[in-house]
């Protein structure tokens, strides 16, 4: 291994920019988790889903890779609100050994059904921002990989402000908190899921088109996204809002650093190590104990 | 106002309500007294939608109750102080109280209804920005009062008020009963401390193993010979 410190930096920035997005992936399952206690596996299919609608609005229907949010993003709520509708709901108060098993099994069926229709080829789209590239002293900060991070954290902010100013915002809050008190006040219980969990997928609609400039689609996109997503919602404490942001910056760090300084799939294990390390130490995670 | 009709409840094979019979009428204080695991709290809960009956009626101004769900019977203005409070922990007072004006007729109150708050309890106004679950016991109490009023109710249901609070908190609890009473509410209030019950309630039920077997005005069933022996000790 050759160290320097122009590829330490490189990789911090890297590092950054890639946990804004591991970020936003996780904010919807951890919010998702809060309200109803459902772990959703496939949730990093329901990226999958999102960057193949991205993928083919913008290499075969030639639209800007950014216009594509306005259809992915409801798409995914539309897509989350379906299945857990249909596939969900009716298993939210069995046990979780049982819902467990049901979100796995949806994971594989999206999974090998994106096999069969789209067939196993890793699809790129080359478009203007993924070529767009600019010096920080010794850095290449990549165009594509910047606006995803701003993007990211202009979603996130967002999705913060929803929850914490808005009426509906606050009855999921509130669902998540004590559900028997919020339908005494008033609140539709399972209106609420539904929104909530929409809402969870629909941040992964966001995520899909600001990732097409710059990451390739493959039915096993969701695989590693699902992964990450939920090593960063148990570091950042189930159910943490804040707790998810930051761990998703701390994991795209060690990702990105560990594989500039360590050979070959070493940098995985950095990864996973930190996540045992922290679950020995602090099970509730980094943040956990107080929830959003 | 509120009429209750051979209701029955059961948790599985166990039978928690064996046809229970009541009324409230408007403007009055309603207590139904008894031991615990007398049925008290599955009376309340059948009422507000969180549990359904096995057979009989509920019906509030007419309109039956028993097929609805919490919150459509929350937005008609029946609202619980539950046992144990049941706030929302990590938000703020003053969110724990918008909360309590969620439904829509509740909200056009909002102000008016804010202001009745801070007036019962001034202490809340003061701890506006606190999390609900860094307040005392007693302030505890107070929110979870003070959410039951922001819902603008038109019947306020009382589950064990009382419970784990510090003599002097309960007399402070039972002095807002009066309060809300005087400021004309309909109240069901649902206690284990029977004398303090009983004084200021206009009509009184004991329920004993799921059963109504003592009723008429608070006064009446303070001096029957039954409560005396069973619940006052005397």
């Amino acid at each position: 291994m050759i160290f320097s410190y122009e590829l330490l930096a490189q990789a911090i920035v890297t590092g950054i920019l890639i946990g804004g997005i591991f970020a936003l992936i996780s904010v919807g399952l951890s919010m998702i988790w809060g309200v109803m206690r459902i772990i959703n596996f496939a949730h990093g299919e329901f990226l999958m889903i999102g960057m193949y609608i991205a993928y083919f609005l913008t290499a075969k229907a030639g639209w800007d890779p950014y216009l594509t949010i306005f259809i992915t993003t409801p798409m995914l709520f539309l897509v989350g609100a379906l299945i857990f509708q249909s596939t969900i709901r009716p298993i939210l108060k069995d046990p979780s050994m049982n819902q467990i098993m049901l979100t796995l099994g949806l994971s594989l069926i999206l999974q090998n059904l994106a096999l069969v229709v789209f067939k196993a080829d890793v699809l790129t789209s080359s478009t203007a921002y993924t070529r767009m590239n600019f010096m920080l002293g010794p850095v290449v900060v990549r165009g594509s990989q910047l606006i995803a991070f701003v993007g990211s954290a202009l979603t996130a902010v967002f999705l913060y402000w929803f929850l914490q100013k808005t009426e509906s915002g606050r009855a999921i809050r509130a669902t998540a908190q004590n559900r028997e008190a919020a339908a005494l006040v008033g609140v539709n219980v399972r209106t609420t899921y539904l929104l909530a969990f929409g809402i969870g997928s629909a941040t992964l609609g966001v995520a899909a088109s600001l990732m097409i400039p710059f990451y390739y689609t493959s039915p096993t996109v969701g695989l590693f996204f699902g992964l990450i997503a939920y090593v960063v919602v148990v570091l950042g404490g189930l159910g943490n809002f804040i707790g998810a942001l930051v761990a998703g910056l701390i994991i795209g760090l060690t990702e990105s650093v560990g594989a500039a300084m360590l050979p070959g799939s070493l940098s995985r294990v950095l990864t996973y190590s930190l996540f045992v390390v922290v679950l020995l130490f602090r099970p509730q995670g980094i943040f956990g104990g107080k929830q959003q | 106002m509120l009429t209750v009709k051979d209701l029955k409840v059961q948790y599985g094979a166990f039978v928690a309500l064996h046809g229970v019979s009541l009324s409230v009428t408007e403007g009055q204080v309603v207590s139904i007294v008894g031991a615990n695991g007398a049925g008290k709290t599955t009376l309340i809960n059948t009422i507000s939608g969180l549990l359904r009956p096995t057979a009989g009626e509920i019906s509030f101004e007419g309109r039956e109750l028993a097929r609805l769900e919490s919150h459509t019977i929350a937005s008609l203005g029946i609202v619980q102080v539950p046992e144990g409070r049941k706030l929302f922990p990590d938000m703020t007072v003053y969110e724990n109280l918008l909360m309590g004006s969620y439904s829509k007729r509740a909200k056009q109150y909002r102000k008016e209804s804010l202001e009745m708050v801070f007036h019962l309890f001034p202490r809340l106004e003061q701890r506006t920005k606190q999390l609900a679950r860094t307040l005392s016991g007693g302030e505890q109490q107070m929110l979870a009062v003070g959410r039951a009023v922001m819902s603008k109710p038109r019947l306020m249901m009382f589950d064990e008020p009382s419970l784990g609070l510090a003599p002097l908190l309960v007399q402070s609890i039972f002095q807002t009963i009066r309060q809300l009473k005087e400021a004309g509410m309909t109240i069901m209030l649902v206690e284990q401390n029977v004398r303090q019950s009983l004084q200021i309630s206009d009509y009184a039920y004991v329920l004993e193993t799921g059963q109504i077997v003592l009723e008429g005005s608070g006064q009446a069933v303070l001096e029957n010979e039954h409560t005396r022996k069973a619940y006052l000790g005397i």
